[in-house]
């Protein structure tokens, strides 16, 4: 098993003919991905790498059944396309674009929820399911088919960490984005791999800002008895500038990483501080 | 975005918020025209970006026209956390009888706007929400629905104990949560929101924070922009789709992505060194892109040693190392440059630079205890 996605997810590409879905449609192709379905309005009738392309999105759902989508339209049409395919009845849709307006990724969430879609992202690499499946935008050569259940802030961090699981790979390695708001949280994904018989451990890739971390310690406590690992990025940076993400931010002295690790620590979560150490600590729990 | 005070009055204003009568000057011939016209005392206010300014003696009461003017020169003289400042906010004085906090902003665990209200106004409110969190009201937002009346009805009573004035403030917290949706801002905040001597509630403070990523459908802020509190450095690497800041260290670094940016700074200061900036060269980077990134680096007299830190993914490895190569055609480059490049087209990328004086590591932790050899090494 697996969390989110596996070989039997049919998947389909908002902005397909665009070139980032056109290159992360045939990575994802090759990868073993069932991409089913793309849609760009005005290009129906073309193909990409293969793949027809629709209009909309219902009509790219009734012809092909396609039950996941992957965002990769620009930031000013993305909220439009995320509620697109709630509309459309797919039951997981990946935002990969960033620099989403963040009031409209809530106005997404929130009707998301009300109809039993799940949101990952936006500003996320994806989700992957190695040897199985990949949803995103990541290189593949970084994870492995396993037991070790990632979860994730970052992009390319996560492609670290995962790489660091040595022989125990992954069983689902989840982006769930840098943004303030996102779909889907830490929360979500630990009870996905809790839950998960194929999942050993977990690895939880924080970073400042928020206090998605301190929320997600309290919930292994009380819910998670696997192996839980955290990493926080951000020990060095300074309060008030926003590192690169939107969501990376010290403000008014709290979302600090020193909170989110002391929060780890007092939940049994095994704070690991190097990519590096990551698979020797694996070993001595595993 | 942040902007100023005296801007977001004018917002709050437009949006039939009450605010103070009030001008901003720039000298102090103007500071006391505008008191003249407002009538004595008034309240002159620095106009920066950073909170504190009232501990740092950036707020003052004038009761003369003599004393606005050598008020506002000691204020315009005045450097606040960094921030030069160059404008003075001239206020008419007001009687309170009672401060209180309002605000909106993004609840990010609940996903929703959040309206935020205290009887303990005036003060810092993340000093409140840590000390006393019980002294905040908290009203979740629906973002499909918008701030209720009666929401906003009940979080007015509960705070000012007061049915008539909680008409008042229902109105207020209505018209800020319109212009917080319309603006798509991040912030805004009221505080203190007084009651006045005669009875009438007034914005005596505003702040906007607009997000950053709805910028592209808000032309009109670009106008409220202070150029003059952001670093040059740090606006060039902006326009080039970089995200660069600089720090105090002597360890400069080029990461991909933001996470794995400050995880690479963090293992800088665990290994004994210390770094010179935070640096996304963003996913897909190009030759140019890199080489200005050297370049920005580089232009930090600081800098003792380059730490190249790649995870290519959509990044790819080979135009890294093109823009490196590009980045010594166009500059000297006088410090011992660090190469990890791992991933999409990593084996090119070390084909390319092969010739070249930059030195590799093939994990991160052995480039970044590279790095910091060689800056101490330079010292």
């Amino acid at each position: 098993m697996s969390i989110l996605i596996d070989r039997n997810t049919r998947l389909l590409v908002q902005g397909i003919t665009g070139r980032d879905g056109a290159f992360h449609t045939k990575m994802m192709k090759e990868y073993g991905t069932q991409v089913v379905a793309g849609v760009t309005p005005g290009k129906a009738g073309q193909e990409v790498e293969g793949v027809p392309v629709f209009d909309s999105v219902e009509q790219a759902v009734r012809a092909t059944g396609a039950d996941a989508s992957i965002i990769f339209v620009p930031a000013q049409f993305a909220g439009d396309a995320l509620l697109e395919a709630v509309f459309a009845g797919v039951k997981l849709v990946v935002c990969v674009t960033e620099g989403v307006p963040t009031l409209d990724a809530v106005r997404a969430i929130a009707v998301a929820r009300s109809r039993g879609v799940r949101i990952v992202g936006p500003n996320c690499p994806g989700v992957i399911s190695p040897g199985k499946a990949k949803v995103g935008i990541m290189p593949a050569t970084a994870f492995k088919p396993g037991v070790v259940g990632v979860v994730s802030r970052s992009g390319t961090l996560t492609y670290e960490i995962a790489a660091n699981t040595g022989e125990f790979g992954q069983s689902t390695v989840v982006g769930i984005g840098g943004d303030p708001v996102i779909g889907t949280s830490f929360i979500d994904c630990l009870k996905l791999f809790q839950d998960d018989p194929e999942t050993r451990a977990i690895v939880i890739v924080g970073e400042i800002g928020g206090s998605d971390e301190e929320r997600a310690a309290e919930f292994v406590k009380s819910y998670v008895t696997k192996p839980v690992f955290g990493f926080i990025a951000g020990q060095t940076a300074p309060p008030d500038k926003r590192m690169g993400h939107a969501g990376a931010i010290i403000s008014a002295g709290s979302g600090t990483a020193a909170e989110k690790i002391t929060a780890f620590k007092n939940a049994g979560i095994e704070v690991v501080y190097e990519p590096e150490e990551l698979k020797d600590r694996l070993r001595t729990r595993l | 975005m942040k902007i100023h005070e005296y801007q977001a009055k004018e917002i709050f204003a437009a949006y039939g918020i009450p605010v103070p009568r009030e001008r901003v000057a720039a000298t102090p011939a103007e500071a006391r025209s505008a008191a003249e016209e407002l009538g004595l005392p008034v309240v002159l206010k620095a106009q920066v970006l950073v909170g504190g300014r009232g501990k740092a003696g950036g707020v003052k009461k004038a009761g003369t026209l003599a004393e606005v003017e050598t008020v506002t020169t000691g204020i315009l003289n005045m450097t606040i956390k960094g921030l030069k400042v160059q404008k003075v906010l001239v206020s008419e004085a007001v009687a309170v009888s009672a401060e209180y906090y309002l605000g909106i902003t993004i609840d990010r665990a609940a996903r929703a706007p959040v309206l935020l209200a205290s009887a303990a106004g005036g003060v810092e409110i993340e000093e409140v929400a840590k000390n006393t969190p019980e002294k905040i009201i908290r009203t979740p937002i629906d973002p499909l629905l918008g701030l209720l009346s009666f929401q906003a009805r009940n979080a007015g009573i509960t705070m000012l104990k007061d049915t008539k004035l909680a008409q008042q403030f229902t109105t207020i917290a209505q018209k800020l949560y319109r212009l917080f949706i319309d603006r798509d801002c991040s912030l805004v905040e009221i505080n203190p929101l007084v009651l006045t001597g005669n009875g009438s509630l007034l914005a005596l403070d505003a702040k906007i924070n607009f997000d950053d990523n709805a910028l592209f459908r808000h032309p009109e802020n670009e106008s409220l922009r202070d150029l003059t509190s952001e670093e040059p450095a740090e606006m060039e690497a902006k326009q080039a789709g970089l995200s660069y800041i600089k720090l105090s260290g002597n360890v400069g670094c080029v990461v991909n992505g933001a996470g794995l940016a400050m995880a690479t700074m963090d293992l800088i200061k665990r290994y004994g060194g210390e770094p010179a900036n935070f640096l996304d060269v963003g996913g897909s980077s190009s030759p140019d892109k890199m080489a200005l990134a050297m370049r920005i680096i580089l232009s930090d007299p600081n800098v003792k040693a380059i730490l190249v830190n790649i995870f290519g993914g959509i990044t790819r490895c080979d135009d890294i190392a093109q823009g490196l190569l590009l980045a010594r055609q166009q500059a000297d480059i006088r410090v011992p440059v660090i190469a990890r490049l791992v991933g999409t087209n990593a084996d090119k990328a070390c084909a390319l630079l092969e010739n070249s004086p930059i030195l590799f590591a093939n994990t991160m932790a052995e480039a970044v205890r590279l790095a910091v050899t060689k800056a101490k090494e330079a010292r």
